[in-house]
């Protein structure tokens, strides 16, 4: 199958962002990283997409809004393997990957019971201990964190 | 470091490690200096201590600061429900420095945040506790003359003890042989053993307390904690297993001492307090001469 007509499953937007190859299941975390329930402008999505590559997927468009590589890059924790697609015209005028940033800013809560982040209202701050194994340290109480303990707040 | 926070050991690089010990020294030395007689030190105890929070009041007195503050926040506005967020706010407002002990991890790094001024960990949860380390450190530099290529036991609860870990984080600036002696259920962390690789430094690991009395130059004893271990049986199979002994010393190092954060409870037996190896009441009192070296550094007086 090829990309025109996988996009086309979800209608094309004229201008604006398509993120795509989110892992299946993952969309709505991305939506909620995104603060996409906020937006006012037309937002659609799909999960459990067909993918070549990946067997299933999540897209998502956003019309008329563009993502600062910042705000882009904090869904790399739920959507590693996500390309950034820019549409312009229904032209595809940019395409890139997230990277994963070096600290992750109120995104994710600590998963230490007794971390003073899950006792009184603090933005949680975590550093990236190791990009690829997604292992994160937590900044107040310097525990770190395997991937497979990661709890989004 | 004038100014600056004191939160974990890794807040502090190996030269100013040295700096502060070298301060404490003059301290040891010459302990009465009323270098702080026009500031204010708040000693916010949100959890009871004895040897820290005597410490450094002693340390504060000693240098001529009013100390204010609570060794227990039961008679505090925290039974109120005050976050500690308002408390160190308001106290900051009050003194020039802020010494704690929290309960919870990351408690002193958040306050430090908040806070307009200085904060001294004095220990957060089963996170860090920089002040004990650093009197460790001057203990094994005064014992040994020197902190380089030294072959350090350290014997106990390896996995939990908050003191060790940062011990082994700040002996990696050092070329430390490390000698690790616990029950496996109570091994040190493998975030811990990566300092010591990082570091391309050695250690062996050890279930035999009596293997390492003839190469340490220190032994660290730790208590180990009934609560620790998930099976009961366990804990009566090692708890006798790492208690030393006078009878034990035989064939230590003429230059080897003992040392311990205190409090003991069995893991000494009290026939090795006459010995010449043993240290840990003399590590205890370098507490005040430490903090005495912090609390001036961090004013400014030193």
């Amino acid at each position: 199958m090829d990309k025109e007509t996988r996009e086309l499953k979800v209608t094309a937007i004229e201008n604006g962002t398509v993120i795509d190859h989110i892992p299946a299941n993952n969309v709505f975390k991305v939506i909620r990283i995104l603060n996409l329930e906020n937006i006012t402008h037309q937002v659609l999505f799909g999960d459990n997409l067909e993918s070549v590559k990946y067997g299933k997927k999540g897209i998502i468009k956003v019309s008329n809004t563009f993502f600062a590589p910042d705000e882009i890059n904090k869904i790399a924790l739920v959507a590693p393997t996500a390309t950034l697609i820019v549409i312009k015209n229904f032209k595809v005028v940019e395409k890139k990957h997230v990277e994963v940033p070096d600290e992750i800013v109120n995104i994710v809560k600590c998963f230490n019971p007794g971390c003073i982040t899950n006792h009184e209202k603090i933005i949680t701050r975590f550093s990236v201990l190791d990009k690829e194994e997604m292992k994160l340290k937590c900044h107040y109480c310097e525990k770190s964190i395997a991937k497979n303990n990661i709890i989004f707040a | 470091m004038k100014g600056k926070s004191l939160i974990s050991i890794t807040d502090y690089n190996k030269t100013e490690y040295l700096k502060i010990l070298e301060t404490a020294a003059g301290f040891e030395a010459n302990p009465n200096q009323k270098l702080l007689s026009d500031k204010v030190v708040a000693s916010l105890f949100f959890e009871p201590s004895t040897r820290t929070r005597l410490s450094f009041e002693t340390a504060a007195n000693r240098l001529g600061a009013r100390v204010i503050g609570f060794s227990d926040s039961g008679s505090t506005s925290v039974q109120k429900g005050e976050t500690l967020k308002d408390t160190i706010i308001m106290v900051s407002g009050y003194a020039d420095i802020i010494v704690m002990r929290h309960p919870r991890e990351g408690a002193a790094r958040w306050a430090s945040e908040v806070s307009s001024v200085p904060v001294i960990n004095a220990g957060d949860g089963a996170n860090q506790h920089p002040t004990q380390c650093l009197l460790d450190l001057y203990t094994i530099m005064q014992t040994q003359g020197t902190l380089n290529n030294l072959n350090i036991a350290m014997v106990g609860d390896l996995k939990y003890g908050r003191t060790v870990h940062s011990l082994v984080q700040a002996m990696c600036n050092f070329n430390t042989t490390f000698h690790l002696v616990s029950p496996q259920e109570l091994k040190l962390p493998s975030v811990t053993k990566m300092h010591i690789k990082e570091a391309n430094l050695k250690y062996e690991q050890y279930t035999e307390l009596a293997d390492v009395i003839p190469i340490a130059d220190i032994i660290y004893m730790t208590r180990i904690q009934k609560e620790r271990f998930s099976d009961p049986i366990e804990y009566e199979k090692v708890k006798n297993s790492y208690v030393l002994t006078k009878s034990m010393l035989e064939g230590c190092k003429p230059n080897m001492k003992i040392l311990h954060p205190l409090p003991r409870v069995n893991e000494i037996s009290e026939d090795v307090d006459e010995t010449s190896q043993a240290y840990y009441f003399k590590q205890a009192e370098n507490g005040v001469y430490v903090r005495q070296a912090l609390l001036a550094t961090i004013l400014g007086a030193k």
